[in-house]
């Protein structure tokens, strides 16, 4: 019903209501990347297939990463971490669940790049902990772009290490996400 | 405190976004190594991994403290098995017992998966040839060079049903192109069964069992049964077991297993497998 207005408008040259339906930016190929450093072993993986959703009114954002989609450069690596780390039979997606506190601060409508500070639920491994970071926005003409690193510790997620590899896997890993979002319309 | 409710009202920002997990999944981590424990399993190597395996299998345990519970004596198989694709391995090896070598062509057709046309079960088909190394200079009648070789074709069928449980049968055909008597047929089927109960992430229990039809009458070999438990602890994957079987190729265990296991003539035994990847994703 909603949608066949907002194609009635649009046909007839209402752009003012186009807006509205474009509150919502979306992406399915979002990346994420992480990566754990130690003396031993850099371990790093990247995944292109993260959905992620942000509503500019509100400033709300979510993520949902599917993990098994993490690939590794060594396949024993990406095995471990699917049967042995994260479990991803049992918990198949990461999710995150947030929001822009300074939304107010960006201006979606001007072209640029401005600083977002995000938090939220993360969840890993069926384990849910409050995060905080600090991103990037860029406004462009026709796409949002998000980005943002911070640190999580395996540990915080209920992710064992047992001794034997401990020494090779770093205590935090870093946490990449880039993303190009586009709106949503339909 | 606005902020904190303003999660829950958002729960559906990603309604409408399909998720973009790829349609079909496959099912991964059957087995922790290619091997239940003598026959292949439903896991196959990852392309570009090279995977050392070294198999021992020691005396029989029932000899007592004096032979040290038979590890005073040892039977090994040293191999390599290399992953060409994700579907397709070959191997290669060199066991102690009758100096044999053997090698193997290990090929996935079917792949359990679930989503869109899911498939219930994998399915692969492995093809081997062994060959009998030790010196034959002495023994009379004198026999011909290819009354070394033994074939095998094996079709294996598995699912895994559960995180922790898996099962598959795995019929195999082995031809020898020479054996002891004359009663003794050169064809011999074998039905075969093996499984896995994950006992935590990092163990599970193993069988490994074969029925082989047509042996002749008195003869003197018996049904090869391993039993043991799968331990991973990160690259090595350590198999320590019990079983009757001493040979360590498809051939030995089939028809040449001498041990019985309800005369207590069973050997202790470990498998290790070491991977290595040789060649890294772009």
């Amino acid at each position: 019903m909603k949608r066949k207005f907002i194609f009635l408008l649009l046909i007839t040259g209402v752009a003012a209501v186009h807006a509205d339906a474009q509150d919502r930016y979306f992406t399915k190929t979002g990346t994420i990347r992480f990566f754990s450093k130690t003396d031993l072993e850099n371990i790093e993986a990247n995944n292109n297939i993260v959905t992620a959703a942000i509503d500019i009114k509100s400033g709300a954002l979510q993520f949902s990463v599917p993990m098994k989609a993490f690939e590794f450069k060594k396949a024993l690596m990406q095995e471990h971490f699917n049967e042995n780390y994260v479990e991803s039979d049992k918990y198949p997606n990461g999710t995150f669940k947030g929001r822009i506190t300074n939304n107010k601060d960006i201006n979606y409508k001007t072209p640029g790049t401005y600083n977002a500070n995000v938090e939220g639920d993360l969840t890993i491994h069926g384990v849910t902990n409050k995060i905080s970071s600090k991103g990037q926005i860029t406004v462009t003409a026709q796409l949002l772009e998000a980005n943002t690193s911070f640190n999580i510790a395996p540990a915080d997620y209920k992710i064992s290490i047992p001794a034997l590899v401990a020494d090779k896997i770093s205590k935090t890993v870093q946490v990449t996400v880039n993303t190009k979002l586009e709106p949503f319309t339909r | 405190m606005i902020s904190v409710g303003l999660y829950a009202q958002d729960a559906d920002l990603l309604q409408g976004l399909s998720d973009s997990v790829r349609s079909r999944q496959y099912v991964t981590g059957a087995y922790k190594s290619t091997r239940v424990i003598m026959s292949q399993s439903l896991e196959m190597l990852k392309p570009g991994v090279l995977d050392f395996r070294i198999l021992h299998r020691f005396g029989n345990v029932n000899q007592g403290i004096s032979e040290f519970f038979g590890l005073d004596e040892a039977t090994i198989r040293l191999g390599f098995d290399y992953g060409l694709t994700k579907n397709l391995t070959v191997g290669i090896g060199r066991g102690s017992f009758n100096k044999e070598v053997d090698g193997f062509l290990k090929l996935r057709a079917l792949q359990q998966s679930t989503g869109t046309a899911p498939a219930p079960v994998s399915l692969l088909f492995v093809g081997g040839i062994t060959m009998i190394g030790q010196s034959w200079k002495d023994i009379a009648p004198k026999r011909e060079f290819q009354h070394r070789f033994g074939y095998y074709l094996q079709t294996i069928i598995g699912r895994k049903f559960t995180e922790a449980f898996t099962l598959q049968v795995n019929p195999i055909f082995l031809h020898r192109n020479l054996v002891a008597t004359t009663a003794d047929n050169n064809n011999t089927f074998a039905a075969g069964v093996g499984g896995r109960l994950k006992l935590s992430k990092r163990i599970s229990l193993n069988v490994d069992y074969y029925y082989v039809f047509d042996k002749r009458s008195g003869s003197p070999f018996h049904n090869p049964l391993s039993v043991g438990f799968d331990i991973e602890t990160g690259g090595h994957v350590f198999q320590l077991h019990f079983t009757n079987a001493v040979g360590m190729n498809e051939k030995v265990f089939l028809t040449e297993t001498f041990n019985d296991w309800f005369n207590g003539d069973i050997q202790f035994g470990f498998n290790i497998s070491r991977s290595f990847q040789l060649r890294r994703k772009k």
